[in-house]
């Protein structure tokens, strides 16, 4: 019976009970989309990583997981790691950061391509010269490019000379002897990728490495895309805990407006209910209830719009941000929202019951 | 009189203040109901009789006196002790109806009677007050769908629905128009006759009055 009265509450205020829907679900919507970008990124991240085809990968000291370290390694490193045991393959990288999550990696063509496989080109082909840049096809839709297009990048021009099959490495890359040049630090890497000659030496070649070269943060590439999370990078965590907050924010005074008001409006009807024998917990679980089924519509809602933003980041706004669906995250949000909304209903909830029964019956 | 009065009121004051000025509305109103009656208080507005229905109704608490209704002092009563006796021993009839808006007219009975714990299945009994309210056919709908006439007969429904001990009518024909007046005055009547059921009914209107078995009148916050 209660429910009934929940019910037939929010359908005589459509447009109410529509916009305190939605506003629930764009702060849903919210968090979903920041979290499933942050995985989205990190995942990709992880992919073209594995992609390089290397076993064990060699960061210098003091980098953090995504780090945009400039190159401290020297490349005299190669030979000495490429002299190791088991060893099939070296090869090196230095990055440049750009804006945003992007990155220019330099790279030695030939040893990667021993390594990877080599690039799948879709357009073009391998560098020409050092003012040669590869992008790889997301990011080459993104900013309409194709082969032999100019672009500016880190303050120098670049010749487009090839788009490849998107999942090796990275998203844009250039010559290693360019880069070190435009990091002003020649003969330095920002990291080295390392084949065994076997999976089953692995394991031994990551032991006499991580031996010989105490300091260098040394993992396998299993052990190093699975540290490519959410909880390893600080920044974006607190990014997350911060845009939580705000959707906390948003939905409690979102619920506390349209309570308030509601509980304004409804003064005689709960002047009524108290009048014929309602108890205050009654009042209490019918406003309650409202929020709740109010939050959990907002909640299903917000979920079916993160499809849509997903949608128009791959199609209409291209930016180099990946967006996942993260279904763990579904209840998390949803509890977010509903959390936001009981705060927003304390107040409201609190005026109903105190209200004066005389009174609020000749309330016009 | 041999049985206690089902209502028993004596000595009862009420003062409250309406801005800055003390209202002196009962100055010790004394009153007897027997159960099983049915009575008409009749006043001028401002004489204090809907302050008496609000009392009697535990709607608010008075400022001193005694207040016996169905063997219980309601005058010490707590907030939520009031609460309750409002469920189980009165039912009201307001002049406004007071039905909610969003409810069908049949839910409007049975959501009084689920907070009255009674559950929500209406009893024999009760669908043959319904049947004498001559409304089966209008339970479907909203308030907003019924005449002025039809939304009183369901507050009446919904008074009765958990067998008060006491009715209590506030100008429950003051929207009416003459005919439908005589319709729910006539229905309270009956109501009275035929299930023994106390009403006790506020009214301007001596009309009205005429159709209880006693009226008793009120000025300046007493029973003349």
């Amino acid at each position: 019976m209660i429910n009934k009265l929940v019910i037939s509450n929010l359908a005589h205020r459509p447009v109410r009970t529509a916009l305190g829907v939605l506003a629930i679900a764009v702060e849903v919507c919210m968090i979903l989309t920041l979290v499933g970008v942050s995985y989205g990124t990190l995942d990709s991240a992880a992919r073209r990583a594995r992609g390089v085809g290397a076993d064990i990968m060699i960061r210098p000291p003091g980098a953090s997981i995504i780090s945009l370290s400039t190159s401290p390694m020297s490349d005299k490193l190669l030979d000495f790691v490429a002299k190791q045991p088991h060893v099939a393959g070296v090869t090196g990288t230095a990055v440049q950061p750009l804006s945003g999550f992007d990155s220019i990696t330099g790279l030695d063509i030939d040893s990667f391509s021993k390594m990877s496989g080599g690039f799948h080109f879709l357009e073009g082909g391998p560098f020409q010269t050092d003012q040669d840049i590869l992008v790889d096809e997301y990011y080459a839709k993104e900013k309409h490019l194709h082969a032999g297009d100019h672009v500016r990048l880190s303050n120098r021009d670049w010749r487009l000379a090839g788009i490849f099959e998107s999942g090796k490495l990275a998203r844009i890359c250039a010559r290693l002897a360019a880069i070190q040049d435009l990091i002003g630090n020649p003969n330095h890497l920002s990291q080295i990728y390392v084949k065994a000659d076997s999976p089953d030496h692995v394991e031994d070649v990551l032991n006499e490495l991580k031996a010989k070269m105490p300091g260098y943060q040394i993992y396998t590439m299993e052990e190093f895309t699975s540290l490519l999370t959410v909880n390893s990078v600080g920044m974006l965590k607190n990014f997350i805990n911060v845009v939580i907050g705000i959707a906390v924010i948003v939905g409690f005074i979102v619920v506390f407006m349209s309570m308030y008001t509601a509980v304004l409006e409804r003064t005689r009807e709960i002047g009524i209910l108290k009048a014929v024998g309602a108890s205050s917990g009654f009042i209490l679980k019918l406003l309650l209830r409202e929020t709740i089924v109010l939050s959990i519509l907002g909640s299903i809602l917000g979920i079916l719009l993160t499809y849509v933003t997903q949608w128009i980041m791959q199609n209409a706004v291209l930016s180099s941000l990946t967006q996942e669906t993260v279904y763990a995250w579904w209840p998390i949000a949803a509890l977010i929202a509903v959390t936001g909304s009981l705060l927003g209903v304390i107040v409201p909830a609190f005026k109903a019951i105190k209200q004066d029964a005389v009174e609020a019956l000749s309330y016009e | 009189m041999s049985e206690t009065p089902i209502i028993e009121v004596r000595n009862l004051y009420k003062t409250y203040r309406a801005g800055d000025v003390d209202v002196h509305a009962l100055q010790g109103t004394e009153l007897d109901v027997a159960k099983g009656d049915f009575v008409s208080i009749v006043g001028a507005s401002g004489s204090g009789k809907s302050t008496l229905f609000n009392i009697l109704g535990s709607l608010t608490p008075p400022t001193s006196g005694t207040v016996n209704v169905a063997g219980m002092d309601i005058t010490k009563l707590s907030s939520e002790e009031r609460t309750r006796f409002r469920k189980s021993t009165v039912g009201f009839v307001f002049q406004k109806y007071n039905l909610l808006p969003t409810l069908t007219a049949e839910d409007n009975i049975r959501i009084v009677q689920y907070i009255g714990n009674r559950g929500t299945e209406f009893t024999p009994e009760f669908q043959e007050i319904l049947n004498v309210l001559g409304i089966a056919d209008r339970m479907k709908h909203k308030p907003r769908a019924l005449s002025g006439g039809q939304q009183q007969r369901i507050a009446i429904a919904r008074a009765l629905v958990n067998r008060p001990a006491i009715l209590l009518a506030d100008e429950p024909t003051g929207n009416l128009d003459s005919q439908n007046s005589a319709a729910v005055l006539k229905l309270l009547k009956d109501l009275n006759e035929r299930l023994g059921q106390t009403i006790l009914m506020i009214t301007h209107d001596q009309d009205a009055a005429a159709y209880s078995k006693r009226t008793i009148h009120m000025k300046d916050g007493k029973i003349l």
